[in-house]
């Protein structure tokens, strides 16, 4: 790998980790949530916040493989995906924030972030739900004879839904263009992943449907980028679905305001360790980059995740109206 | 102007034949459509159109429905086959919080126009899991369009009108009347939203849908109303469930100020409840509600027939309400 194009898949971890954080902390307050009592100053972002802190090389590493013209589905954790498919920071913070200037106008907030001008149909409230749609919209690609491809992202939760075994399948039996990520931080809400999963795991059911598919460690950027950069040639070749199972570890709770204080602390402490901004840092240096040039790179993502944050606070509200527009055409203006 | 005589099945596979010569977009997707699917509502479409086109799919009505909003968001124009309705449960998600929702929760980013065809109703003694009517489920979801075509004529104007609108529409036709023969103006336009006088009268109100039609003309094919003193029903086919024709109810009942509204659904929180409430509260007039009791469907037909509207049912129905 070229130390230019590892410091591309440095610039923007760092670009969803300091998001991540800035949204972090901007929903502190507010409701309240897993044990924790509610302030009296509103939280900037009110609604449920699922960071993928930790999970920024899966996001980073994949996306980096994509064109502005490939499709992209997400989850509930979409904040990196839709960062690393080409999305604004400034208009998503502007999203979380319920602003009129957001992607949705306020509408969906985090758990539905997107930008369908790059191709990111969507973050999804509903486990696994993600699956069914990026499969269609692959399906729509070889319709319409169109040379681009899906990537879909998933956790290991997922992989104990039905869409996950109907999609997979699907893929599969039509020779869809679509890439499968499961994004493996090994737990499921609150639950670890292993303890509700028979067999192998999300890895194994991929094979038993024959599609063809890889094991990465989902903290090693470089890692993930090589494996995606080679599926993704694959299924651009139009040789039919791939499977990346990428194993990462959720630093945060399931929500921003769980501590999750139900996992083991030396398992996170573990993780911490191996925080795939650091892999990628010492990987930096070992190519002749200097702490003080990352730290200048990381000062210039600040930046950009300041203002965001300054537009956002600043930005209009969706008025009473909104609530009553984008919702269908036929009959539109009888709403009771 | 041409007008054919053809069946309900026939009129549907007409209008799906046109929109799929007029857009390469247009797709048909569900269990079984290479073979015309299981009540030949798409005859002959995959030997013109090819397997592309006319997609047999595996039966996985998850991913089925989901699929289609992602078609859709992506340039497809996907009508999906459920089959029966009572299926399409198996893909509840991907309808009510995919298909419905995308629009508004993405902020107008995208839009889902699908047409969802879930067959209902009572049929061939094909007892609880394949006889349901759900209108009224999908009424109650904001985003949805929901269409019950009656007639030849219907099927085939209210499909165009529905996959020429841009919105997700629940499209219900009803098993028992494939095989209804009728004459089909393919130049006549059904407009979603907009309901149909069957008979013009000033005692009562009578608003149905779907197979309750038959039932209503059945009734004054057999002057079964003039048991109740030569009284004139007012009749409404609604056709759409949402938007409803409120224009059309609220003049009628208005003037006769009495309403029954008759499905086959079951009657608890069925639609009828909700045009029933609407009417009282804007017209002040007298209502009545026919439907199902709220039983399963049963196999027997002692059992299936509890579950039937019947000319019987809507007499009595009649009589109470002008008692009332």
């Amino acid at each position: 790998m070229t130390p230019q194009r590892l410091l591309d898949l440095y610039r923007l971890m760092s670009r969803i980790r300091q998001f991540e954080n800035a949204a972090e902390i901007a929903s502190q307050g507010g409701v309240a949530a897993w044990g924790l009592a509610a302030s009296a100053k509103p939280a900037l972002v009110r609604g449920p916040l699922h960071l993928s802190t930790g999970q920024e090389a899966v996001a980073a590493g994949v996306c980096h493989n994509l064109e502005r013209a490939d499709m992209l589905t997400s989850t509930h954790r979409g904040h990196g995906h839709t960062l690393a498919k080409g999305a604004d920071a400034t208009r998503m913070m502007c999203e979380l924030f319920g602003r009129a200037t957001g992607y949705n106008k306020g509408k969906g907030g985090s758990m539905h972030i997107a930008d369908f001008s790059v191709g990111m149909l969507g973050a999804n409230g509903v486990v696994a739900a993600g699956i069914p749609i990026a499969t269609g919209a692959a399906h729509a690609l070889k319709i319409r004879k169109q040379a681009n491809i899906v990537a879909c992202f998933f956790g290991d939760g997922a992989t104990n839904r039905g869409p996950f075994l109907e999609g997979l399948n699907w893929a599969q039996v039509y020779q869809l263009p679509i890439l499968f990520v499961c994004e493996d931080n090994r737990i499921s809400a609150t639950t670890p992943t292993p303890a509700m999963t028979a067999g192998a795991g999300a890895f194994a059911r991929a094979q038993a449907m024959g599609i063809p598919s890889e094991h990465v460690d989902g903290n090693d950027v470089e890692a993930v980028d090589t494996a995606a950069q080679k599926m993704i040639g694959e299924i651009r070749a139009g040789s039919g679905p791939r499977f990346l199972h990428a194993v990462t570890y959720r630093f945060k709770g399931h929500v921003s305001v769980d501590p999750g204080t139900y996992r083991d602390a030396k398992e996170v402490e573990a993780a911490l360790h191996k925080d795939p901004l650091i892999v990628a840092r010492a990987r930096l240096a070992s190519l002749g980059m200097t702490a003080s040039d990352i730290a200048a790179l990381d000062a210039e993502v600040k930046l950009e995740i300041d203002a965001a944050l300054q537009t956002a606070e600043a930005a209009p509200w969706p008025v009473v109206g909104d609530a009553y527009e984008d919702i269908m055409t036929t009959g539109a203006g009888v709403w009771l | 102007m041409t007008i054919t005589k053809m069946t309900y099945a026939e009129a549907a596979c007409a209008a799906l034949r046109e929109a799929m010569q007029a857009d390469p977009n247009v797709v048909a997707l569900g269990e079984d459509l290479g073979r015309g699917g299981v009540f030949g509502q798409y005859r002959g479409l995959a030997a013109e159109f090819g397997g592309d086109r006319i997609i047999d799919t595996p039966i996985s009505e998850s991913n089925i429905m989901g699929s289609a909003v992602g078609m859709a968001l992506a340039g497809v124009r996907p009508i999906v086959e459920m089959r029966v309705i009572d299926f399409a449960l198996c893909a509840i998600d991907e309808i009510v919080n995919q298909a419905a929702k995308n629009r508004f929760m993405f902020g107008g980013q995208g839009r889902v126009p699908l047409v969802a065809r879930m067959p209902i109703g009572i049929w061939s003694a094909s007892a609880a899991q394949h006889s349901q009517s759900l209108e009224a489920w999908f009424a109650h979801i904001p985003g949805l369009v929901v269409a019950t075509p009656s007639t030849p004529q219907d099927n085939y104007g209210l499909l165009k009108s529905s996959m020429a609108s841009g919105d997700p529409v629940i499209y219900m036709e009803h098993k028992e009347l494939w095989g209804t023969q009728g004459d089909v103006d393919t130049a006549e336009a059904v407009p979603l939203g907009v309901g149909k006088k069957l008979a013009v009268g000033k005692d009562v109100t009578i608003v149905t849908w779907s197979r309750g039609v038959g039932v209503c003309m059945q009734a004054l094919e057999q002057g079964a109303f003039a048991s109740l003193g030569g009284i004139k029903p007012d009749i409404i086919d609604l056709r759409t469930i949402w938007p409803w024709d409120r224009a059309m109810v609220m003049e009628s009942a208005a003037r006769t100020g009495r309403l029954l509204v008759m499905h086959e659904a079951v009657q608890v929180g069925g639609f009828g409840a909700e045009i029933a409430a609407s009417a009282a509260e804007q017209t002040g007039c007298k209502v009545k509600r026919l439907g199902s009791p709220r039983i399963p469907v049963g196999y027997a037909q002692v059992l299936e027939n509890e579950s039937r509207l019947s000319v019987g049912k809507l007499i009595s129905a009649t009589q109470a309400l002008l008692k009332q």
